[in-house]
């Protein structure tokens, strides 16, 4: 049976192309069949994962801490790119601080956990949480951009990247409020358990990833410059910031 | 730990001396001037389990005042500002110690007397069933919890 490799399902069409060429040069380093598998939500797949049907995967800080707590995962890599949160408004609305938003705001996000959870410690400064505000989840960074400007939500969260990643004419339309700026956060490669012993071939292939122009393509085309080892240490304390967070 | 520096403090300030929990004791410089929070931003820090700061993240760096040198190795008594109750500091110890999250709004002093309020929550690092230390990461508190906790605290001793 191949081994399964999946990213964050909220990479947009783009990215999974490139995150499908990826999972060939895997299969090439590795020298073994290895399927790429994409789902539409985080829930599909926690539950994939639960089934120990995900072997290698592109993960989220907040689902690596599952991953590797939980799941026996371990981080190889990962490429020095934080994850950081944009909180926005329509250019239009009224609100021009945190502070402005008020109880009963009405919140655009997708279901990307990392976002939702950053998004919301952003706005504890106006005392705004889960209990009184309401989520409106949408399917992708597009979906909470349109919300915005259809007037169906009052405040969105962005991946940072997502929000920079709008075309001029839609944000030319949004006003951000704030921008995280965490910089110990990001996304890594985590092997499962049944890969633990390809560690380290992975990690060195991964490293020299960006010596032959093939491999530098591929890794600009997700936006990388390199792959960084992250050792065990460096990825526990990751995870205990994140559980620090999520009170 | 030092006591704090006349030179560090711009203007007026008053001399408090801090009794702290190891029995030292520590004359600190205080004015009312209060830095407001980095928008965005988490302040990070990182201590060994007798609670010397064994690393700290440049928003720490940039809002205690301090450089990273004079920080790394001191505990976190650094930051004690005379309006925070000894109790709170209990109770996060404790908590801490029995390998629980503890939550707090905290009033911080800052190197040059003024001060700055903090949501912290502080956990345990936890590595093959031992602590090997104790994180801390604080955001912005609300206006809101701001004027609670300093209500709470001037109950308490
Ligand atoms: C991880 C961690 C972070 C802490 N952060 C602070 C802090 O930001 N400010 C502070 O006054 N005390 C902080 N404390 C508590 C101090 O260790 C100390 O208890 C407190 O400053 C009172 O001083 P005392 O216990 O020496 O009387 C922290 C403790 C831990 C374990």
């Amino acid at each position: 049976m191949p081994y399964t490799f999946t990213v964050s399902p909220d990479f947009g069409p783009d990215q999974l192309a490139n995150w499908h060429i990826f999972n060939t040069w895997l299969q090439r380093q590795l020298t073994t069949d290895i399927h790429f598998e994409t789902f539409d939500s985080f829930e599909d797949q926690r539950q994939a994962i639960h089934e120990g049907k995900v072997d290698i995967i592109y993960a989220n800080p907040y689902d690596a801490s599952f991953l590797v707590r939980e799941k026996g995962f371990v981080a190889v890599a990962s490429p020095h790119h934080p994850d950081e949160t944009t909180v926005a408004v329509s250019a239009t609305s009224p609100v021009d601080s945190i502070e402005s938003l008020k109880a009963g705001c009405r919140i655009a996000q997708t279901d990307d956990p990392d976002i939702s959870m950053m998004g919301m410690i952003l706005l504890e400064p106006a005392d705004l949480h889960k209990e009184n505000t309401e989520t409106l989840v949408q399917d992708s960074y597009i979906q909470v951009a349109k919300a915005l400007l259809q007037n169906q939500a009052d405040v969105g969260f962005f991946l940072a990247d997502a929000y920079e990643g709008l075309s001029n004419l839609v944000k030319s339309q949004l006003k951000p409020l704030v921008n995280s700026d965490i910089q110990i956060v990001s996304h890594a490669l985590l092997l499962g358990p049944q890969l633990l012993d390809r560690k380290e071939e992975l990690n060195s292939k991964l490293q020299s990833m960006s010596d032959e122009p093939q491999g530098k393509n591929l890794l600009e085309s997700l936006g990388f410059q390199a792959w960084n080892p992250i050792d065990e240490e460096e990825m526990e304390f990751m995870i205990d910031l994140i559980e620090a967070l999520a009170a | 730990m030092q006591d704090m520096n006349p030179a560090d403090i711009p203007g007026e300030y008053r001399e408090v001396l801090l009794n702290l929990y190891d029995g030292t004791r520590r004359t600190v410089l205080v004015t009312d001037v209060e830095t407001p929070y980095p928008e965005g931003k988490l302040i990070v820090s990182r201590t060994d389990p007798e609670g010397r700061i064994t690393h700290c993240n440049r928003s720490f760096v940039d809002m205690s005042g301090y450089d990273e040198s004079e920080i790394i190795g001191q505990p976190h008594a650094l930051l004690r500002h005379p309006d925070m109750p000894a109790a709170a500091f209990q109770d996060l110890w404790e908590t801490a110690r029995e390998g629980r999250k503890w939550h707090g709004y905290v009033k911080n002093l800052r190197k040059d007397g003024g001060y700055y309020w903090v949501y912290a929550t502080v956990i345990p690092n936890v590595r093959n069933g031992k602590v090997v230390g104790y994180t801390s990461v604080r955001r912005k508190p609300s206006k809101k919890k701001i004027a609670e906790a300093i209500s709470t605290y001037a109950g308490m001793s």
